[in-house]
């Protein structure tokens, strides 16, 4: 409903996505620091089967000694030793040996059984959430309604990856509906890069590996699938991280509010001078 | 009106002090009685959904020879210092028996010899450790469910518990449990060689158990005893396991 002449405010999430959205940030922020906790029992990555097979690590975490006898933590990837003392390898107030940081792990002191309780506990929460997601979303026909690219959206592609490169955002009535990067985005999020990290998790059980035996070979072998278990994490922190930079430059108040209370204003006024 | 530099700031301290204040949380919460029972369902849910999923005869991977890692990881204990344990290896444990009782009809002790002498299985495997490592070794051994025929378990039996040699560093003995759907697994055996040879000590000498389908925390090393039992409540802590004491899931299927 209009409330001035140029500016009006209407209901851009519903309540069941916004809760579930949040539920979502929470079980994802829990599952990638109690993840790291995991991690940091045995701070080094391959590919392949097995984890002692002939072949170094593609990627390591761990510390040293520098020749002043000082302790330096060393993140070694594909080879490469890269210093890191502070933040992986070494870090805290007392320099400790671990390889992520406490401030980065659930909990925070090296404890793998009880990061793995909280692994675990969220997984769950993240799978029924998303599933419920997942069905609300075909029940009220969301997907089709809100993320599946038009055609139109199709032929605007090159226009807005350059108006994502230049900050610019759709204003007025085509704030309301989500652009073509966005949409693609979340899509490849939704059934691609959240489906896979699970399986690769799932790839990761001794028991399911027995469900159909050699079925993790399709992703060259169990620790394999640990190793881009990691990568799929680390490529959900860097679209949290696009995520959370274009609610910022795209009106931080007026997204926030609208994934709250739902309320989100459009802006009418075609003033070209506005910024 | 605060400048727009001094907002910032203030929001990135109000920002790290929100993250700080939630992480103190977490772990205030890990190191209550009751918040690690409620993470704790996680484990059932996982057993459960696992079971219903794959059948109770699935098996696991096996390689080949070519796939073996060099050099077996020893994990955990590597040479049990136990007095009586060092006088058996002193003697290539040719005075070492397993002792099989508990709910059994017929309570049996096992030589070395004994378990050479009997139907064996090879299999090249992917251990999994809990700590993310993996190693493939191949294992020859006794299946446990030939064991288990000739002691006659009781209709009652519900789970073996396997009871070491090893004491580890706190003073508590390591012992282990599986139900019986997992000790009647044809690939749950008592393995006494490994890649062709006598089990080493630093692998669990003269005996271990490979449960192949579960963390190998679970495959106890330096076996004296297995005990058929209904409940293992009572053994120790009452979890299942050294490991399961010390907060460790007893359902390691992931």
């Amino acid at each position: 409903m209009r409330s001035s002449s140029d500016s009006y405010v209407y209901l851009r999430h519903p309540l069941a996505v916004r809760i579930m959205h949040w539920i979502n940030v929470l079980a994802v922020s829990v599952l990638l620091m109690s993840g790291l906790q995991i991690f940091n029992a045995h701070p080094a990555l391959y590919w392949g089967q097995s984890s002692y097979s002939g072949r170094p690590p593609v990627l390591q975490i761990g510390a040293r000694q520098a020749s002043d006898g000082s302790p330096i933590g060393v993140t070694r990837v594909l080879g490469q030793d890269f210093k890191t003392t502070g933040v992986l390898g070494i870090s805290g107030d007392a320099p400790t040996a671990r390889a992520f940081p406490s401030w980065a792990t659930i909990p925070g002191p090296q404890w793998l059984a009880m990061g793995r309780r909280w692994h675990f506990f969220f997984a769950w929460v993240f799978f029924v959430n998303g599933a419920l997601y997942i069905a609300y979303s075909l029940v009220t026909r969301h997907f089709s309604r809100v993320l599946l690219p038009t055609r139109d959206d199709w032929g605007s592609i090159g226009r807005s990856i350059l108006d994502h490169l230049r900050l610019r955002h759709p204003r007025g009535e085509a704030a309301r509906r989500y652009n073509v990067l966005q949409k693609l985005t979340y899509l490849l999020v939704m059934f691609a890069l959240l489906p896979l990290i699970v399986l690769m998790g799932l790839g990761m059980s001794p028991r399911l590996d027995s469900a159909w035996p050699g079925w993790i070979d399709l992703f060259g072998g169990r620790q394999a699938t640990r190793t881009l278990h990691f990568i799929l994490a680390w490529t959900i922190v860097l679209f949290v991280l696009v995520h959370v930079f274009e609610v910022l430059v795209s009106g931080v108040w007026n997204n926030l509010r609208s994934m709250i209370t739902g309320r989100y204003v459009v802006r009418t006024d075609r003033d070209p001078n506005a910024k | 009106m605060p400048s727009s530099s001094s907002r910032r700031s203030f929001l990135k301290t109000a920002f790290g002090g929100a993250c700080a204040a939630v992480l103190t949380g977490c772990d205030r919460l890990s190191n209550t009685q009751w918040f690690p029972k409620i993470l704790g369902t996680g484990e059932q849910l996982n057993r459960s959904a696992q079971r219903s999923i794959t059948s109770r005869k699935s098996m696991a991977q096996e390689f080949t020879d070519a796939d073996l890692s060099p050099e077996f990881r020893s994990n955990g204990t590597d040479n049990p210092d136990d007095p009586a344990y060092r006088a058996l290896a002193a003697n290539q444990f040719a005075d070492w028996s397993l002792r099989v009782d508990g709910l059994v009809n017929q309570p049996s002790d096992f030589t070395l010899a004994r378990l050479r002498a009997m139907r064996s299985r090879t299999q090249i495997t992917r251990h999994d450790c809990v700590e993310g490592w993996s190693a493939i070794g191949k294992w020859t051994g006794v299946p446990l469910s030939d064991v288990l025929a000739v002691v006659q378990p009781h209709a009652g039996a519900r789970y073996a518990v396997f009871h070491c040699a090893d004491v580890m560093d706190d003073g508590a003995r390591y012992y282990e449990s599986v139900d019986l759907d997992d000790a009647y697994h044809p690939q749950t055996i008592l393995a006494y060689a490994l890649n062709g040879r006598a089990l080493p000590i630093a692998n669990g000498a003269p005996l271990r158990v490979r449960i192949e389908r579960q963390l190998g925390y679970k495959m106890a090393k330096y076996i004296m005893r297995i005990e058929l039992v209904e409940s293992f409540h009572t053994i120790a802590d009452g979890q299942g396991g050294y490991w399961e004491d010390r907060g460790y899931e007893w359902y390691a299927g992931i």
